[in-house]
C-alpha cells in the first residue's frame, strides 16, 4: 500500500485530478470549494499544466466545452450557486457528446444561500443539470479518501461513455482533512478518442464538435443513441455499499457525509437491539435501484436521510414501487444532522418508542 | 478515542493546533478526521475546529459533545463548555478566560498559555503550550511521541513548548 497522506477533501480531489492525467483546470472560485482552484493554480502549472481563472462560471464551462472537444482531460470546480450558472452550458456538452468532470462542493441554497455543507442539490444533478432529455453519472463520495478515488473513476468514466461526470460533494468533505491514499483507484481502459477535434492534419476527415441538429429526425436519432448508451451505463456502472442489511428490519438510504453519520447512528441502534443497516449509493445516477429492490422483500421500512428536506425519497420509493414506508429525515441550509438525531428517526421508522 | 473541539480567535493557531492532533493520530495508526469552520472565521472572529482520533472509521467528522475542549478565549470557552461530555476534559487560557460556569462533572484545567508565550519570547505559541497541558491531562498521546510529532511540523525553530 502507498504512504497516506494528511489533506483536505478539495485538495485531494484537485491532486487526484493531476494524477489521472488532467492538466487543464478552469473555474471561477467560490467557498467552499475554492482550496480546489488554488490548488490546481499551484501545481498545474509546475505539471505541464493550465489553471485558469474565469470570469465567471458561465465561461469556465464554456472553456471546459472547448477543451473537452480536443479530448484532453478537462476538470471545473464550483459550488451550488456555480453549477446553476453553468447549466447551459452543461446541456451543450452533453448535447455535444464530450467527456470532463464536473466538481459540486455544495452549500446551503437556494439563492446565495450560505456557506456551510449541504446535499440540496441532488436533484439538480440528478434530474436537472441542464436542458434537454440528458443524464450525467453522478458520483457521492463519502470521504477524503473517496474524493481522491472517485475523481479518477470519474474521468475514466466520463472517456469511456463521452459524458461529464460529476462528483457531488458537500462543504464538509471539501474542507475536513483526512488520511488519503493515491494508490487507491486503478484506472481502466479508455477507447481512443477518434472524435477528438485536434487536428487531422490532412491525416484525416475532420472531425466535427456539436450539439445543434435542426432536423428533428437527426436530433432525436442522437438522443436516442445517447439513452442506449445511458441504458448501458445502468446496467454496468452502479456502485453502492452497505453495512448490515442483510438482516436489517430497518435499513437507512444516506450517501455522502451523511452516509457515515448515519452509519455510527446505525452501529448506536444495534447496540440498542434494533436491527438496522444502511444502504449508501455511491452513484447516484445511475441509482441503484435493482439493489434497494432486493432489499425491499427483506426489511420491514426505509429512511431516507440526507441534508436536504427529502429530494432523494422520491427515489427511494421509486425503487422499491413502495413496497415498504420509506420516511425521510433531514437537515438543510447548512446544518449537519447528528447520529442522535438519525437515531430517533430510526426508531420512529420501526415504530418503537423514542 | 476522542472527540476534540479546539475554539478559539481567528489568528491563535486553533487549526494549526488541530492538525498536529491529527498528525500524531495518524501515525500513530488510528483513524482521524479533522473539520474546521471556514468562511470569514478564518479571517479573524472565532474559529473552531473538530479533530476526532479513534481506533474505529469517523463517523461525523463534526464533534458536537467533545470529549476534550480546547478553548483560547472565553466566547469559546462560554459557547462550548456545556457541550462537554460527562467526565471530559475542558483545557483553557486561564490568560484570557475566566471561567464563569463550572461544571463538577468534567476535568477543568487552565493554563496560562498566552502569558507564558509572550514571557518566553514566543508570542505566536500559544497553542503549542495549549497542546502541551492537553498531553499532560489527557495523557492521549505519550509525551515524547508528541514532542517528537510537534517538531517534525516547526520551521527550524526549537519552540520551548513544554510545559
Amino acid at each position: 500500500m502507498s504512504e497516506k497522506l494528511l489533506m483536505k477533501g478539495n485538495e485531494a480531489l484537485a491532486e487526484a485530478a493531476i494524477r489521472a492525467g488532467c492538466k487543464l483546470f478552469f473555474g471561477y472560485p467560490i467557498t467552499p470549494q475554492t482550496e480546489l482552484a488554488e490548488y490546481m493554480a499551484k501545481q498545474l502549472p509546475k505539471r505541464e499544466g493550465m489553471c485558469l481563472q474565469a470570469e465567471s462560471e458561465v465561461a469556465a464551462i464554456n472553456m471546459i466545452y472547448g477543451a473537452a472537444s480536443t479530448g484532453k482531460r478537462c476538470i471545473t470546480s464550483t459550488s451550488s450557486p456555480g453549477v446553476s450558472l453553468m447549466s447551459e452550458g452543461i446541456s451543450y456538452i452533453i448535447g455535444s457528446d464530450v467527456p470532463c468532470v464536473l466538481v459540486n462542493v455544495q452549500r446551503g441554497g437556494p439563492g446565495l444561500g450560505g456557506i456551510q455543507p449541504a446535499q440540496s442539490d441532488y436533484n439538480q444533478a440528478i434530474r436537472g443539470l441542464g436542458h434537454g432529455d440528458q443524464h450525467v453519472i453522478v458520483l457521492a463520495p463519502n470521504s477524503v479518501q473517496e474524493m481522491a478515488s472517485l475523481t479518477g473513476e470519474a474521468f475514466d468514466l466520463a472517456d469511456i461513455y463521452r459524458m461529464p461526470c460529476m462528483i457531488l460533494a458537500d462543504g464538509a468533505l471539501g474542507q475536513m482533512m483526512e488520511p488519503v491514499d493515491f494508490g487507491a483507484h486503478t484506472p481502466r481502459e479508455i477507447p481512443e478518442k477518434t472524435w477528438a477535434t485536434n487536428g487531422h492534419k490532412n491525416a484525416r476527415k475532420h472531425n466535427v464538435v456539436n450539439s445543434l441538429y435542426i432536423a428533428p429526425e437527426e436530433l432525436e436519432k442522437t438522443v436516442l443513441d445517447r439513452f442506449e448508451r445511458y441504458a448501458e451505463i445502468e446496467e454496468k456502472e452502479v456502485k453502492y455499499d452497505t453495512y448490515l442489511t442483510e438482516d436489517a428490519e430497518i435499513v437507512v438510504v444516506a450517501y455522502g457525509i451523511t452516509a457515515r453519520i448515519a452509519k455510527t447512528a446505525v452501529r448506536m441502534a444495534r447496540e440498542q437491539g434494533i436491527k438496522a443497516g444502511l444502504f449508501r449509493p455511491i452513484t447516484l445516477w445511475p441509482f441503484p435501484s435493482k439493489e434497494l429492490k432486493a432489499l425491499a422483500g427483506t426489511t420491514k421500512a426505509f429512511l431516507s436521510v440526507e441534508m436536504n428536506m427529502g429530494q432523494m425519497q422520491s427515489d427511494v420509493k421509486l425503487a422499491i414501487d413502495c413496497a415498504k414506508p420509506v420516511t425521510h429525515f433531514g437537515r438543510t441550509g447548512g446544518m449537519i444532522p447528528t447520529p442522535d438525531e438519525i437515531l430517533i428517526h430510526i426508531k420512529k421508522a420501526v415504530g418503537g418508542d423514542n | 478515542m476522542a472527540g476534540i473541539l479546539l475554539a478559539g480567535f481567528g489568528g491563535q493557531g486553533i487549526l494549526f493546533a488541530g492538525k498536529q492532533l491529527i498528525v500524531a493520530g495518524m501515525k500513530n495508526g488510528k483513524e482521524v478526521s479533522w473539520l474546521p469552520s471556514y468562511g470569514p472565521e478564518m479571517r479573524g472572529g472565532t474559529c473552531n475546529c473538530s479533530v476526532n482520533i479513534d481506533d474505529e472509521p469517523i463517523g461525523s467528522p463534526l464533534v458536537t459533545t467533545p470529549d476534550i475542549l480546547l478553548a483560547m478565549n472565553k466566547p469559546s470557552y462560554d459557547k462550548f463548555v456545556s457541550k462537554v461530555a460527562v467526565g471530559g476534559t475542558v483545557v483553557y487560557d486561564s490568560s484570557l478566560v475566566t471561567p464563569e460556569e463550572t461544571r463538577d462533572d468534567i476535568k477543568s484545567c487552565g493554563v496560562p498559555a498566552t502569558q507564558l508565550a509572550n514571557e518566553n519570547g514566543f508570542p505566536k505559541l500559544a497553542n503549542c503550550i495549549m497542546l502541551g497541558k492537553l498531553m499532560k491531562e489527557t495523557g492521549l498521546f505519550d509525551r515524547e511521541y508528541f514532542c517528537e510529532s510537534l517538531r517534525a511540523a516547526s520551521p527550524r525553530q526549537s519552540p520551548s513548548w513544554a510545559k
